[in-house]
């Protein structure tokens, strides 16, 4: 696999913040495939995300670079998507849903509304909204927080762009619908031939469909590399304590259970 | 029996249709004991739990807590005794005045029970932040200079201060990093341990109720679906809520995903 | 207090801050900067400004010192203008948590009460009032107040409804605190901070309806203020048109400190909720 984006010695800081948010980073995404970034809280994680898709505030300073192999940097909307974490925050409250889904289609492809519109359609059907025809026409407020992230995911992919950045966007969410929105995800983008760079801090989520991962705390890059062999020996003490602090139902449970 | 739930409904009225967040929903607690609460989003869980706590009203049903019927008690007898239930809420941002201070978060249940006398609170106040793995010097903080995960143990200290008998945890640990979570769900099986203090944990993931539940209930709109030990719910589950929760827990996947590869 | 110094941190509050500190000096200290009686013949009319240092703004018509009126009527321009602002807020504060804790018919009946103190405008209600009742300073207090409240009020109203649904006020409720309590301690002061922020505008549109009610000669007479200068010099203004300029550049400047401050007020509270 070519590396589509090299980057090399970033370092982002916010205004304001003397202590950078990533410090020397060194990273490959590779075209087409599902990368995760893992990390907790002020991993700067959410930031490497901004920074690919252009989004960081104003007043940041970046240094350090990031070498495309497509020529020239991706466009957010054309050629990269992004999805946020909160699908109430990142959908317009006013506009109807077929709007927001047709605009990203209509500004870059240069689509007639009534094309866009017809695209729309399309897309909701391909993140498997019930009843397209009828949410085209409805408000965000009216729909789950599960089927406000679908149409978000719909949003993204409207223009055809080949990257989607996908930043935490199970964390507000439960089980569930996390759940199918991965499987969503990972077909939507192997369909598609896309590349995915899934942000989240739930390792073992990653770790059902990603290709590589990498692993982040505070600010640094600790150690990235194909998922299995991440997760079999993993190199960093860190990533270690990451995987033996993931629970699930196997884990032996802290109360003394009652023998019954 | 220290929590006695009984055919407890509410409807509500959402666009002309009448939508029932919960049906007939009945459980008992036991003092000591932990019984997780699971199911998706719009289960009825939280609306449960809100009611147990006295937060919206109750269209049917009845709840007798302590012997008391708890339903029916208002004004200050409900204040009063609502320092033997407390909660535990989930944002953690939310549940605190933006503009207190740690020592005013946790001095006002002792101020408004009258837990410890007046020269006392401060030291009660030392005591809880060091018993939930705080020190005590961080009293004079605000709420807002402190960490998420260090204000879920503050909002902990808040709840046990009352010395209550039930705890009611509304997603308490979901906001929090995995690596934090284990030690706050550590730190509330210790509490019980010493306290007797019973827990409603209330979540959607079931590998946290795993973790510390005698009992998990399984809700289905509105509807209570199974209930039974957690072992029982986790290895011989029988409804199709529960299976659809368990398949939703991620597990560490270590060998390669079985997929097509791309030419490489 | 951090909050002042965070707004000394920004130009806006920096130079709005600087601005009306100077005022309330000037507003103080009157008696000392320029004593006497202002509106006492001090010398000959209609001298010309910057001519004589014993009169550097010149005297008026009937040879009244300018730079004393313009001294003088700060005090009342800054005392009514801060005074009808207090009383506004006071009044919409009431209403505002009111109609926000009652809710039902209590909370309907309220608000088309401020809707109607919101349609009228404001200007032509004070007008009214000070008619009606009679020109004093207490009178064009509560006049301009009665324009202003309602906006305060709604924004109050706006602020209870959103942060009652707050977990921390559940939380408080939980703990079984008392709901008097609860909203004073827990409901109130976070209610205020936007309504704060409204509190410059009303004192600025305070004075200038203050100036506007003076101009029209609906002032108290027995005082000095710039609208009342503004309007005596209305009598020469081809001649000597320094006599209604001068006022006018004061009052100018005391708005747009008004303003600056709180917009620095606004962005240090964008700031610290970040």
């Amino acid at each position: 696999m070519s590396a589509l984006c090299e980057i090399r010695e970033l370092e982002v800081a916010y205004r304001g913040n003397s202590v950078p948010a990533l410090t020397n980073i060194d990273l490959d995404i590779h075209a087409g495939e599902r990368l995760a970034i893992i990390g907790e809280s002020g991993s700067g994680k959410s930031t490497l995300a901004r920074t690919i898709a252009r989004l960081l505030p104003a007043g940041a300073r970046v240094r350090g670079e990031m070498r495309w192999s497509i020529g020239q940097v991706p466009l957010p909307g054309r050629d990269l998507g992004f999805v946020f974490q909160d699908p109430s925050a990142s959908l317009n409250p006013v506009l109807t849903i077929g709007e927001q889904v047709a605009e990203g289609a209509r500004r870059h492809l240069g689509l007639t509304w009534r094309t866009a519109y017809e695209r729309a359609l399309d897309m909701l059907e391909r993140v498997r909204i019930p009843d397209p025809a009828k949410v085209l026409k409805a408000f965000p407020h009216q729909l789950s927080g599960g089927q406000r992230q679908r149409v978000a995911i719909a949003a993204a992919l409207a223009a055809g762009p080949g990257i989607l950045i996908a930043d935490e966007v199970t964390s507000a969410l439960d089980m569930i619908v996390q759940a199918e929105i991965v499987s969503l995800l990972d077909e939507l983008v192997r369909e598609a031939g896309m590349t995915l760079i899934f942000i989240t801090h739930d390792i073992a989520l990653a770790s059902g469909f990603a290709d590589r991962v990498a692993i982040f705390r505070d600010g640094g890059l600790v150690e990235a590399g194909p998922t299995g062999a991440i997760l079999t020996s993993p190199k960093d003490v860190y990533t270690r304590a990451l995987l033996a602090s993931h629970r699930d139902l196997s884990t032996p449970p802290l109360i003394r259970e009652a023998t019954s | 029996m220290l929590l006695d739930i009984a055919n407890l409904s509410k409807r509500f009225s959402s666009g002309g249709r009448d939508v029932a967040a919960l049906n007939d929903v009945s459980l008992t607690l036991d003092p000591g004991e932990t019984l997780g609460l699971v199911g998706a989003s719009g289960s009825g869980k939280s609306t449960l739990a809100r009611i147990l706590l006295r937060l919206t009203s109750a269209d049917a049903g009845s709840i007798r807590f302590e012997g008391k019927d708890w339903l029916a008690l208002s004004g200050a007898e409900l204040r009063r005794r609502r320092a033997k239930m407390q909660m535990v809420f989930q944002d953690v941002l939310g549940a605190f005045n933006p503009r207190a201070t740690v020592a005013s978060v946790l001095g006002d249940p002792l101020r408004i029970h009258d837990i410890v006398p007046k020269v006392e609170r401060p030291r009660e106040i030392a005591t809880l932040l060091e018993r939930v793995g705080l020190p005590a010097s961080y009293a004079s903080r605000s709420i807002r200079e402190v960490s998420g995960g260090q204000r879920q143990r503050i909002a902990i200290a808040r709840a046990i201060a009352t010395r209550p008998s039930l705890i009611v945890l509304d997603e308490a640990v979901s906001a929090l990093d995995v690596s934090i979570r284990g030690k706050i769900l550590e730190l509330l099986v210790e509490l019980q341990q010493e306290r007797g203090i019973a827990c409603l944990f209330v979540s959607h993931d079931l590998a946290v109720l795993r973790a510390v539940s005698h009992r998990i209930a399984v809700m289905e709109a509105g509807r209570l679906v199974e209930i039974a030990s957690a072992r029982q719910v986790i290895e011989n589950p029988q409804s199709s809520a529960a299976r659809a929760l368990i398949a939703a827990v991620p597990r560490l996947v270590t060998g390669m995903p079985e997929r097509p590869h791309h030419d490489v | 207090m951090r909050r002042i110094r965070n707004l000394m941190k920004t130009p806006e509050g920096m130079a709005g801050f600087g601005i009306l500190a100077t005022l309330i000096l000037v507003a103080l200290f009157a008696p000392v900067l320029s004593p006497g009686d202002p509106l006492r013949i001090a010398g000959d009319p209609l001298l010309a400004p910057f001519v004589d240092p014993a009169f550097p703004l010149g005297t008026d018509r009937l040879g009244r010192d300018v730079l004393a009126g313009i001294i003088h009527g700060t005090r009342t321009s800054l005392a009514v203008g801060i005074a009808a602002a207090i009383a506004a807020i006071a009044i919409g504060l009431c209403v505002g948590l009111a109609a926000g804790f009652a809710g039902g018919l209590v909370e309907e009946a309220l608000m088309r009460v401020v809707d109607a103190f919101q349609i009228v405008p404001s200007f032509l209600l004070a007008l009214a009032f000070v008619s009606v009742i009679g020109a004093s300073v207490p009178v064009v207090v509560l006049a301009i107040a009665l324009g202003a409240w309602a906006d305060p009020a709604r924004l109050t109203r706006a602020q209870v409804l959103s942060i009652r649904e707050r977990d921390y006020v559940a939380a408080a409720r939980v703990i079984g605190m008392h709901p008097v309590e609860i909203a004073w301690k827990e409901i109130l002061p976070n209610a205020l901070p936007p309504v704060l922020a409204l509190s410059a505008i009303i004192v600025a549109a305070a004075i200038l309806t203050e100036a506007a009610l003076s101009f029209l000669g609906l002032g108290d007479p027995n005082i000095v203020t710039w609208g009342s200068m503004i309007a005596e010099g209305r009598n020469v203004l081809r001649s000597s048109p320094s006599l209604s300029i001068f006022p006018g550049i004061a009052l100018v400047v005391t708005v747009i400190g008004v303003y600056l401050l709180s917009e620095g007020f606004g962005k240090t509270l964008a700031g610290s909720e970040a």
